[in-house]
């Protein structure tokens, strides 16, 4: 066993079905499609034999869930999106890795469980993700809920877990972070050709990330994502967890070659296909301004604490 | 042609709990029962509805969420198994649902001569949620009515909570006027519970009745001060204390269930019949229904 994972690369991907269903109704779309296309092809140049996805479009109440389903078969439809087509799917998942995953939650103080039920509907995102960039399932993959309620130390530490679990197996992976940056639609239905992002601010805010990503500085978007959620993540759940859990997943520094291969308008969402290799030489700016957290305890309670 | 009515609108929370309890043929999992309050609850109104003369169940449900206006079902009938995403271990239900597209029709229409954002959904793959099935199967579980099932827009999310009531009743009020132009006697259903905030662990047999009680008592204070409006017939009031409740108690009223189902029946001014109330992984579920028919109604509980 490994101390240190072997993170091949991480990606960090939208998850609009729009790339996947309809890359030819909008020039914005079939960018981002190709920018999948080359992604998949760097996945298959890799000598990567796990894909693990963390994806924000699959929400959980009960702790952390993980899909363990060995062959998952389904034809899932967006809520929003139906009317681009369905997704049917059939996916290959590493069960051991997911129990070991589970395992290494539990051992940190989470509460988490393994999902492996036929029928079960893989998220758009995750669909997405998988159809694109490993259409033949040519490695497993596994995937990993994003609960509704978790804030910071409970994200980080199930970033940790994840690394536990993949050390412990000796697997080399590709992070798979599936979000998006800004992430308020139009209200309305468009002409795709009209697609554009939902406003001048989200737009910038978004080119700043991206700055960030492009230089490889994720640790500090992860210290930024309370600010990112306040500015441009509409108040769906209670903050912008995808960097904190990705920078957590991926060894919490800014060592990595950060490259933007796409940048575009979802329905007025900020969609970015961007990739992260970690760096041999040089370091980045650090910032390590908050608490990192080892052992998940629950959240503090400011009520029992500072009684005299 | 005689004018349509809402014969009976119902507050039918949907905890997949519920379906899993009650061990139907169509559900996979085999549970050892509980949260027989809301059972018993639900088993009380079902026989109800069997007494009342009704052509179709219009639900909006908070599971079925859409950003991008509000959609309707639009095909004749889904078959499929509806897999819950968050409880996979309660419900894997087999279900085969009939659709009364035409009722579907009249109401997306009305919404969008109203300048409400609309879309009819004609996937046959779509998976129908779990919010429109546990709520339909434990009114009628006998499936033997055609549903309409319309989704719920995201905007408390997008703006506010007085963005969504303002929004809902408006869509109420639009499905009120397809309704009358049809008339089919409908019977409405905001599919949600009350207070909403969960535990985020559960027990090895989620069925132990001893782990359940309410998130907080916060929460149970809300409920219970909402359900005593609806006791009094004070529903333009309840509408009017949402968004606060919401806010304080992440209530699931948030998706515009009940805003809509009021407004379409003209913000009853009478008592609500109260079938029962229970916790389930913490949240807060009151089952009531409004009979605008004062010689049915009744005081249940
Ligand atoms: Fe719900």
């Amino acid at each position: 066993m490994s101390e240190e994972p072997e993170i091949v690369l991480g990606l960090y991907v939208p998850p609009h079905p729009q790339p996947l269903l309809a890359p030819e109704q909008n020039e914005g779309w079939s960018r981002l499609r190709e920018a999948f296309d080359t992604c998949r092809q760097r996945i298959e140049e890799s000598d990567a034999d796990l894909m693990l996805i963390y994806s924000t479009t699959w929400p959980s109440i009960v702790g952390h869930q993980i899909q363990a389903h060995p062959k998952p078969v389904f034809t899932h439809v967006d809520d929003d999106f139906h009317f681009l087509g369905s997704m049917p799917y059939e996916f290959h998942m590493d069960e051991e890795y997911a129990e070991c995953y589970r395992e290494a939650c539990e051992a940190r103080g989470l509460h988490a469980r393994t999902v492996a039920y036929d029928g079960f509907p893989i998220d758009t995102g995750s669909v997405v993700a998988l159809k694109l960039l490993n259409p033949d399932n040519r490695i497993p993959a596994c995937i990993v809920s994003s609960n509704v309620y978790s804030n910071r130390a409970e994200q980080i530490v199930l970033g940790k877990a994840a690394r536990d679990a993949m050390s412990k197996l000796g697997k080399k992976v590709v992070i798979v972070v599936v979000a998006s940056l800004s992430n308020r639609m139009f209200t309305e239905h468009i002409d795709p050709a009209d697609d554009r992002i939902h406003s001048a601010k989200d737009d910038e805010w978004n080119r700043k990330i991206l700055e960030f990503f492009g230089n490889g500085r994720l640790e500090d978007i992860s210290q930024l994502s309370r600010d990112i959620q306040g500015q441009i993540r509409v108040s769906k759940v209670v903050a912008y967890k995808p960097a904190w859990w990705m920078a957590a997943t991926m060894g919490q520094h800014n060592n990595y070659d950060g490259e933007v291969l796409a940048y575009e308008a979802l329905h007025g969402a900020g969609g970015a296909v961007i990739q992260l290799t970690p760096a041999k030489g040089g370091v980045g700016d650090k910032e390590f301004d908050e608490d990192d957290v080892e052992f998940y305890h629950g959240d503090r309670s400011v009520l029992d604490k500072g009684m005299l | 042609m005689v004018k349509g009515e809402v014969v009976l609108g119902c507050l039918a929370p949907h905890p997949p709990h519920v379906v899993y309890a009650e061990n139907p043929e169509q559900n996979e999992p085999f549970s050892e029962g509980g949260w027989e309050a809301l059972r018993w609850g639900y088993h009380s109104l079902a026989r109800k509805l069997k007494d009342i003369d009704y052509d179709c169940i219009v639900v909006l449900t908070p599971h079925w969420q859409t950003y991008v206006g509000t959609h309707f079902l639009g095909l004749e009938r889904f078959q499929n198994i509806s897999v819950d995403p968050i409880f996979p271990n309660l419900f894997r239900f087999n279900h085969d649902i009939t659709v009364d597209v035409e009722m579907a029709e009249a109401m997306h229409d009305a919404a969008a001569e109203a300048g409400i954002i609309t879309k009819m959904m004609r996937n046959p793959d779509f998976r129908v949620d779990y919010g429109t099935i546990v709520s339909c199967h434990m009114l009628n579980p006998d499936w033997d009515k055609p549903i309409v099932t319309i989704s719920s827009n995201r905007s408390t999310h997008y703006y506010s909570n007085e963005v969504m009531n303002e929004q809902a009743t408006a869509l109420g009020d639009a499905v009120m006027k397809a309704i009358e132009a049809s008339g089919k006697k409908v019977v409405l259903v905001a599919s949600h519970s009350l207070s909403h905030r969960h535990f985020v662990t559960e027990a090895p047999l989620p069925e132990d009745m001893s782990r359940e009680h309410i998130y907080n008592h916060s929460q149970y204070v809300w409920d219970m001060k909402l359900i005593d409006m609806m006791r009094r017939g004070e529903m333009q009031e309840v509408i009017d204390v949402l968004p606060e409740m919401i806010e304080q108690t992440m209530a699931e009223a948030e998706g515009g269930g009940l805003t809509w189902m009021m407004a379409a029946m003209g913000m009853p001014d009478y008592p609500a019949e109260i079938y029962g109330y229970q916790s389930v992984i913490g949240t807060g579920n009151a089952i009531a229904a409004w009979d605008p028919n004062e010689s049915t109604r009744q005081l249940v509980l």
